[in-house]
């Protein structure tokens, strides 16, 4: 963590928001403030640097045309890549998870990723809109994921990377795995405000940016709720 | 007509007859749906020898739909289709409904817009405004903003009315580069209504650079894209036309926004001859849009009804409502589309201070949104519930579009 207070990024919301992205600033900010941490948050344009030195980035969800010219972007500016060599933080949802593999397709071409994950995205057969839902890897220490997602890719992970989840409802990477990890590094296609339904993966997220194990508990009645809800909803749709 | 029409547009009238009969709806879509499979160029031959407007776009096609109709009245008699039905089926309804009229003002989903200006060959089309919406189902900004550039480039005959202060309309409305130098760009009057939203429209549709903002002017830092000159312009409670003359606009519709449609209205009404000065009175009439702003006393406590789908339009919907116990009803079904990861667009701190009560299907997506927002609320189970929970007087109720429904119909399905 950043000497005085919690700096979260959020990286080219005029390019990347999507889903309501903006959900996960939200939500990461307020649960450090909760916890008595002083909070920096920094929405971080497209035609701006990026600085290097916050301890969290996010990068949200886009339409193609969005998704290749942030890449292009954020290889360019090279902030992202040294802040990620200080040990920084970075969750990415749905194109921004894409954009952090080594490749991925927007119209039709095949555009160069961040090279911070191992993995490779391609067109799938078919659109992947609906609920998500699977068990988090244990490693991990979180409750299931829950989520919708709505992308036309399909990711092929590498052995440089685990999976975030197994899943059960929805399509994920390919309909076996969702998302993807590495060190504090994060992807999920999960999108828009991902937090939202999974407050434990934003506490993931601080703990991993501050190095605070115990973070003390929240009041997520409503949280625990939209969850209990949503995975009841799921089930009710898979019985026949 | 064709006698096959003719049979078509009787049995779509009877159907529609039947289905309010028996209480299935408002007959808008169904009639339409079976004179269709019976006839299917009916829309093509009820839109012969009709003058015709059609109104597209994200949000306010159904208000604006209704004020261009009551503007354009002042000719003679209008069909309309203000129910909301705006997809063919609904225009074929509306029309065979009205029977002959010389004029017609149509809302139009924007989807549908390519399929409508081909069958209707209307007179005049107005472009309000493309934002997300139902982003699940929906085609995205830009494809949609794509479709309508094909479409209109087919139509060069068409007059447009179009939203000056929306990048993705004005780029809709602009042939492209490779566009035929000897076929005449269409005729473009352009209106200023205000934009609240502009998270939509950062990036070039055309070359993909920022879109610079600077009070309401607007402009691509990499190619001629830029805020045309509006010859409609909202300002204060009125609307400036084209020659400079002012008009008030007296509106029993709340908000800023409803002004703006408002001079959309007008301006489409002048495509077709009718003077402000004539049209502005017209407005005034209109109450309420398919339950959209009705009021209604229940318990010593009078309701009003907003309807607010997508971001945009939860915007308005803040800045029309009184500061008044308020209840927000999110459903996210078919129609609402499956996703309601968009209520983390809006920002709902202007509602804090008010009494808010939450209800719908999603209630508990909303509870999570308000909470992160710091917005205090309460959850009620039914619509009942909300009424006993608050004191006499203004009840507001801003709901999505199933939401709404549901809430009307406990309300007689109030008009």
């Amino acid at each position: 963590m950043s000497t005085e207070s919690l700096r979260i990024v959020w990286i080219y919301p005029d390019l990347l928001s999507t889903y309501g992205d903006r959900g996960n600033l939200l939500i990461l900010a307020r649960r450090a403030r909760q916890r008595g941490m002083p909070v920096e948050t920094l929405e971080v344009r497209s035609d701006q640097r990026l600085p290097a030195t916050a301890d969290i980035y996010l990068i949200g969800g886009g339409e193609d045309g969005p998704q290749a010219l942030g890449a292009q972007r954020l290889l360019a500016d090279g902030g992202l890549h040294r802040a990620v060599a200080q040990g920084s933080v970075v969750f990415g949802v749905c194109a921004g998870y894409q954009l952090l593999g080594t490749s991925f397709f927007a119209k039709g071409t095949q555009y160069r990723g961040l090279e911070l994950l191992d993995l490779a995205s391609d067109r799938g057969p078919t659109r992947a809109v609906g609920e998500l839902a699977g068990e988090v890897d244990p490693r991990l220490g979180i409750p299931y994921l829950t989520g919708f997602e709505n992308h036309g890719g399909r990711t092929r992970l590498g052995p440089g990377v685990a999976p975030l989840a197994r899943v059960s409802a929805g399509v994920g990477n390919d309909g076996q795995t969702e998302g993807a990890w590495r060190g504090k590094l994060l992807g999920t296609y999960s999108h828009g405000p991902a937090l939202a339904r999974n407050p434990a993966l934003a506490d993931l997220l601080l703990r991993w940016a501050t190095g605070v194990h115990q973070l003390p508990p929240l009041n997520d009645t409503w949280h625990e709720r939209l969850r209990s809800e949503r995975r009841h909803a799921v089930a009710a749709a898979a019985r026949p | 007509m064709p006698l096959r029409a003719k049979v078509a547009s009787s049995v779509s009238r009877t159907a529609a007859a039947l289905s309010r009969a028996a209480g299935r709806g408002d007959g808008s879509v169904i009639g339409g749906w079976i004179g269709l499979k019976i006839d299917p160029d009916l829309l093509a031959h009820l839109s012969a020898g009709r003058a015709i407007a059609l109104i597209s776009g994200t949000n306010g096609k159904t208000t604006t739909t209704r004020l261009a109709a009551a503007a354009v009245g002042v000719l003679g008699r209008v069909a309309t289709n203000s129910f909301g039905a705006n997809m063919p089926t609904g225009h074929t309804s509306a029309l065979a409904k009205a029977g002959s009229t010389p004029y017609a003002v149509l809302e139009v989903d924007e989807h549908y817009l390519a399929q409508v200006l081909e069958a209707t060959d209307p007179h005049v089309v107005a472009l309000l405004n493309l934002s997300r919406d139902q982003l699940d189902r929906a085609k995205e900004v830009a494809m949609m903003a794509q479709l309508w550039r094909s479409a209109l480039v087919k139509h060069p005959e068409v007059r447009v009315v179009a939203n000056a202060d929306d990048p993705m309309v004005v780029w809709a409305t602009t042939p492209p580069p490779q566009h035929d130098p000897r076929i005449a760009p269409p005729h473009v009057t352009w209106f200023s209504a205000g934009q609240r939203w502009h998270d939509d429209s950062w990036v070039c549709p055309e070359c993909g650079s920022t879109i610079q903002r600077s009070g309401v002017q607007w402009w691509c830092s990499g190619c001629p894209l830029r805020r045309p000159e509006p010859q409609w312009v909202v300002e204060d409670d009125g609307v400036l036309d084209p020659t400079g003359a002012w008009h008030k606009v007296k509106l029993q519709l709340p908000g800023k926004v409803n002004i703006g449609n408002a001079a959309t209205a007008l301006a489409v009404a002048a495509e077709f001859g009718v003077r402000p000065v004539d049209a502005v009175l017209q407005l005034g009439s209109v109450a309420s849009v398919a339950g959209r702003y009705a009021q209604v006393d229940r318990d010593g406590r009078n309701i009003r009804l907003l309807l607010a789908k997508n971001p945009a339009s939860w915007l308005e919907a803040f800045d029309m409502a009184d500061h008044a116990p308020t209840l927000l009803s999110i459903n996210a079904r078919d129609p609402d589309g499956l996703d309601t990861s968009w209520l983390f667009d809006v920002d709902f701190a202007p509602l804090r201070g008010r009494q808010v009560l939450i209800t719908g299907d999603r209630a508990y997506d909303l509870a999570v949104r308000l909470d992160v927002n710091d917005v205090p609320f309460q959850h009620v189970q039914t619509f009942g519930e909300a009424v006993r929970a608050v004191p006499p007087g203004r009840l507001e109720v801003i709901a999505n579009y199933t939401a709404f429904q549901d809430i009307r119909a406990e309300l007689d399905r109030v008009n």
